[in-house]
């Protein structure tokens, strides 16, 4: 047993540029021999993403639009990856959204329909894509989703995000429970923060960095890498034994209760 | 060092997908060079890396012209 994915395919949701964290998980699984689908939120990522899958040179590779608000378009998308690659061993669901406006101040402050859309995009896109996949996983497999201390505990100016991240983190021990009788697998990765657009998107970020280095027992920030060894990890049979967990992959950060 | 201006319009150039030439001082990002809201936040942690400095949320909002962030850095180097 071992780290190989060799003769595996995962499909990656949620790449938009070198920065994402989607991006360190694609890397370590090309790294591990797989063979990789990405996928897009539309033509502003286009562009940005198929140079990126340039620079792995492996022409099984293969790069699909995927807007995860639209059913009919998740339909059509793993409808497209059955047809060109056949059998999938998992998904990488790196998404999420939130508007600006309400990732800063009082959470209560937050609209209807800024609640609805953070929790479509960010919570109801991980189900509505594992009933998609489950069809292409006939020979078992495991979904990774990102969540993140937010939705566990308070985070200045999180807010909304956190709301939705817990919604994601209950959706993944149903979806778990729903799905481990076909041999599929469903965990969170919790990861310490990263620099990504999606991160920048969070007033203050840069502080939240800050306060991370100096008070995480690891004593330093997480990068994409350490979160992309942990997906190949939960990817890889040497996690056969885990479903419905979140790891924390954030230099220790969570446990501390001051 | 390459100039300021330089480095900032290369990185516009390569970002935005502009021609060099539309890249003036006065150029707003968002009305002349069709920058978005997250091409917006890209081309400031690209400028953050490039210049090695922290361009705190505040002050990337006032930066509405190229330049308003050549002005930044330069105030800032």
């Amino acid at each position: 047993m071992n780290l190989s994915l060799k003769g595996r395919t995962y499909v990656v949701m949620g790449v938009a540029n070198k920065r994402s964290i989607a991006w360190g998980i694609a890397r370590s699984l090309h790294a591990a021999g797989a063979r990789l689908v990405f996928t897009y939120a539309g033509e502003r990522f286009e562009k940005e993403v198929r140079s990126l899958v340039d620079t792995l040179e492996d022409e099984r590779s293969l790069l699909l639009p995927c807007d995860v608000t639209k059913d009919e378009e998740i339909i059509q998308c793993f409808q497209q990856i059955k047809e060109q690659v056949g059998v999938i061993h998992g998904i990488a669901h790196c998404i999420a959204f939130a508007n600006r406006e309400d990732l800063s101040g009082e959470y209560m402050k937050v609209s209807r329909e800024g609640f609805l859309l953070a929790h479509n995009i960010s919570a109801y896109s991980l189900t509505a894509v594992a009933r998609e996949a489950k069809e292409l996983m006939t020979e078992g497999g495991s979904i990774v989703t990102l969540t993140y201390l937010g939705g566990e505990r308070v985070v200045q100016n999180y807010n909304i995000m956190g709301v939705a991240k817990a919604s994601l983190d209950a959706s993944v021990k149903y979806l778990a429970n729903d799905l481990g009788k076909y041999g599929i697998r469903v965990n969170a990765i919790s990861a310490g923060p990263i620099r990504t657009l999606s991160a920048k998107g969070i007033s203050d970020f840069n502080s939240i960095l800050k306060q991370i280095e100096e008070r995480a027992p690891l004593r330093r920030t997480t990068t994409q890498e350490e979160v992309g060894d942990t997906a190949l990890f939960l990817f890889s049979d040497l996690s056969r034994g885990i479903t419905g967990e979140i790891i924390h992959v954030d230099s220790g950060y969570h446990i501390l209760g001051y | 060092m390459a100039d300021v201006l330089e480095r900032v319009t290369k990185i516009i150039v390569d970002r935005l997908g502009v021609e060099e030439s539309q890249v003036t001082l006065d150029a707003s990002f968002k009305d002349d060079l069709g920058a978005d809201s997250l091409d917006i936040v890209e081309l400031v942690m690209e400028l953050e890396d490039e210049f090695n400095m922290e361009i705190s949320d505040e002050e990337a909002e006032k930066i509405v012209t190229v330049g308003d962030a050549v002005n930044y850095i330069k105030s800032h180097m």
